[in-house]
């Protein structure tokens, strides 16, 4: 039986200024009892790679409302791979076409959620499907 | 090899992700994660502490964040610790205090690492002490503790730093505040941050005021004169990465200052009572830790870490059984 509290990464990647959504997330996560590390707007891949290894999370969610989720979340599961951190489940959020999605869960992320997803759906599709080690 | 060895390995081979590991086991107590420190305790000892604490929205983590540039302008490594409050509530935490060092993400020089206090009372959370063990061992010269932001009464810092500093900001209150016992007590250093705003002045003669009372400006050459600093605007990055600057040089002169007068043992020795404290308190019950306080043994034990001869785990195991027959 796991002691382990959940930790959560939320990162806007590339150039989008709009968090309003990823802040909404954040407050939801931390009343789920989720411990979450907000890092905010305009980052490189490599920023968060570097920064979800370093905080030993669990999970990275990803926000992209500037339609550059093809490139920036794609390079983010790949950066985590490559230091052998594939145990991090990412998961991606934001204005995302249909079509898009089958290349992002090939890419390794793990689940994809758009407009009207709500905040409960979230929290229950992690705890359902984190389960951070011993 | 256990589970526990092997992270600790890795921890000492300079694996980053290990090393957050160890420190989230120690944050959730996760058992015979002690086996793990005891490979470790030995090799500490090596970096400076230094506490960054103050009030909500003073500024910690901005000063903090400039303080690394500063640090690693100079060639030092740093290791960050910043503690954010853990929600009484739902028991989750927001912690947000890297947003404002995100230009050091990929400086492998540096490692920062948030912490959630998980209830503890102190301003910092209850993992911070062996934390710094951890950063101690990935060879960071500088570790700074940044705490919550703290009200009067917050002052745990003082048993795992070496230096500590304490942001003030203009308009929290009179003079009257700056003779409160508590947090005003607890500062080797004074930063008034945001000393362009209305009110810095007062405050800066307030707190000096207050330093000039204290005992130990009157003993001269021999005590530790607190500084007064003044940091100004962010707006202006030079000036105020000038003002940092000076603020590290401060923080040296304080740690040379400790060595030169033999007082660094002495701050040693009260972190690493409090330590040992922690260890026997997660092994043995309170009545039996009263017990050795009032015959002294403790002191006694103390003297063992110091040596590094032990570690605080093996000493508690070795006191239960003594009193668990």
């Amino acid at each position: 039986m796991s002691n382990r509290k959940i930790r959560v990464l939320l990162a806007k990647p590339g150039l989008d200024g709009h968090d309003r959504g990823a802040r909404v997330i954040a407050r939801c996560f931390r009343d789920a009892g989720f411990e979450v590390i907000y890092t905010g707007c305009h980052q490189t891949p490599e920023m968060i790679a570097a920064v979800a290894l370093q905080e030993d999370v669990d999970v990275v969610g990803l926000s992209c409302l500037s339609g550059a989720h093809n490139y920036l979340f794609p390079q983010v599961a790949k950066l985590l791979q490559d230091k052998g951190a594939n145990d991090i489940t990412v998961i991606g959020g934001g204005i995302i076409p249909e079509k898009d999605m089958a290349g992002l869960y090939e890419a390794g992320i793990k689940e994809i959620f758009t407009p009207g997803a709500t905040l409960d759906s979230l929290v229950e599709w992690i705890n359902n499907n984190v389960n951070p080690k011993e | 090899m256990s589970i526990m060895k092997e992270l600790s390995k890795k921890v000492l081979e300079g694996d980053i992700r290990a090393a957050s590991r160890l420190i989230r086991n120690l944050e959730d107590q996760i058992p015979n994660t002690y086996i793990a420190m005891q490979e470790i305790f030995g090799k500490t000892g090596n970096a400076h502490v230094v506490g960054i604490t103050g009030a909500p929205g003073a500024g910690k983590s901005t000063l903090t964040d400039e303080l690394i540039c500063a640090y690693r302008k100079k060639g030092d490594t740093v290791g960050v610790l910043a503690v954010d409050p853990t929600s009484p509530f739902s028991g989750g935490a927001l912690l947000g205090d890297r947003i404002r060092m995100l230009r050091h993400a990929e400086d492998t020089g540096v490692f920062i690492r948030s912490l959630a206090t998980r209830g503890a009372m102190g301003g910092i959370s209850k993992a911070v002490g062996e934390a710094i063990h951890v950063m101690d061992v990935l060879k960071k010269s500088k570790i700074i503790v940044e705490t919550v932001g703290v009200g009067q009464q917050e002052v745990d810092i003082i048993n795992h730093a070496h230096t500590v500093a304490v942001v003030l900001v203009p308009g929290m209150g009179d003079e009257i505040q700056a003779l409160k016992a508590g947090l005003m007590e607890i500062a080797d250093i004074f930063i008034i941050n945001k000393a362009d705003r209305d009110g810095a002045g007062k405050l800066y003669k307030e707190t000096l005021n207050m330093v000039n009372m204290s005992k130990d400006n009157k003993n001269g050459a021999q005590g530790w004169r607190i500084p007064v600093l003044l940091v100004e605007s962010v707006l202006e990055p030079i000036k105020f990465a000038e003002s940092v600057e000076a603020l590290r040089d401060k923080i040296d002169e304080h740690y040379q200052y400790l060595i030169d007068n033999d007082l660094l043992s002495e701050r040693m020795r009260r972190k690493t009572t409090a330590e040992l404290n922690e260890a026997l308190w997660g092994t043995i019950l309170q009545p039996i830790l009263k017990d050795l306080h009032a015959d002294g043994e403790i002191n006694r034990l103390v003297d063992k870490l110091l040596t590094k001869a032990s570690d605080p785990y093996s000493l508690a195991a070795e006191v239960a059984s003594k009193y668990m027959k």
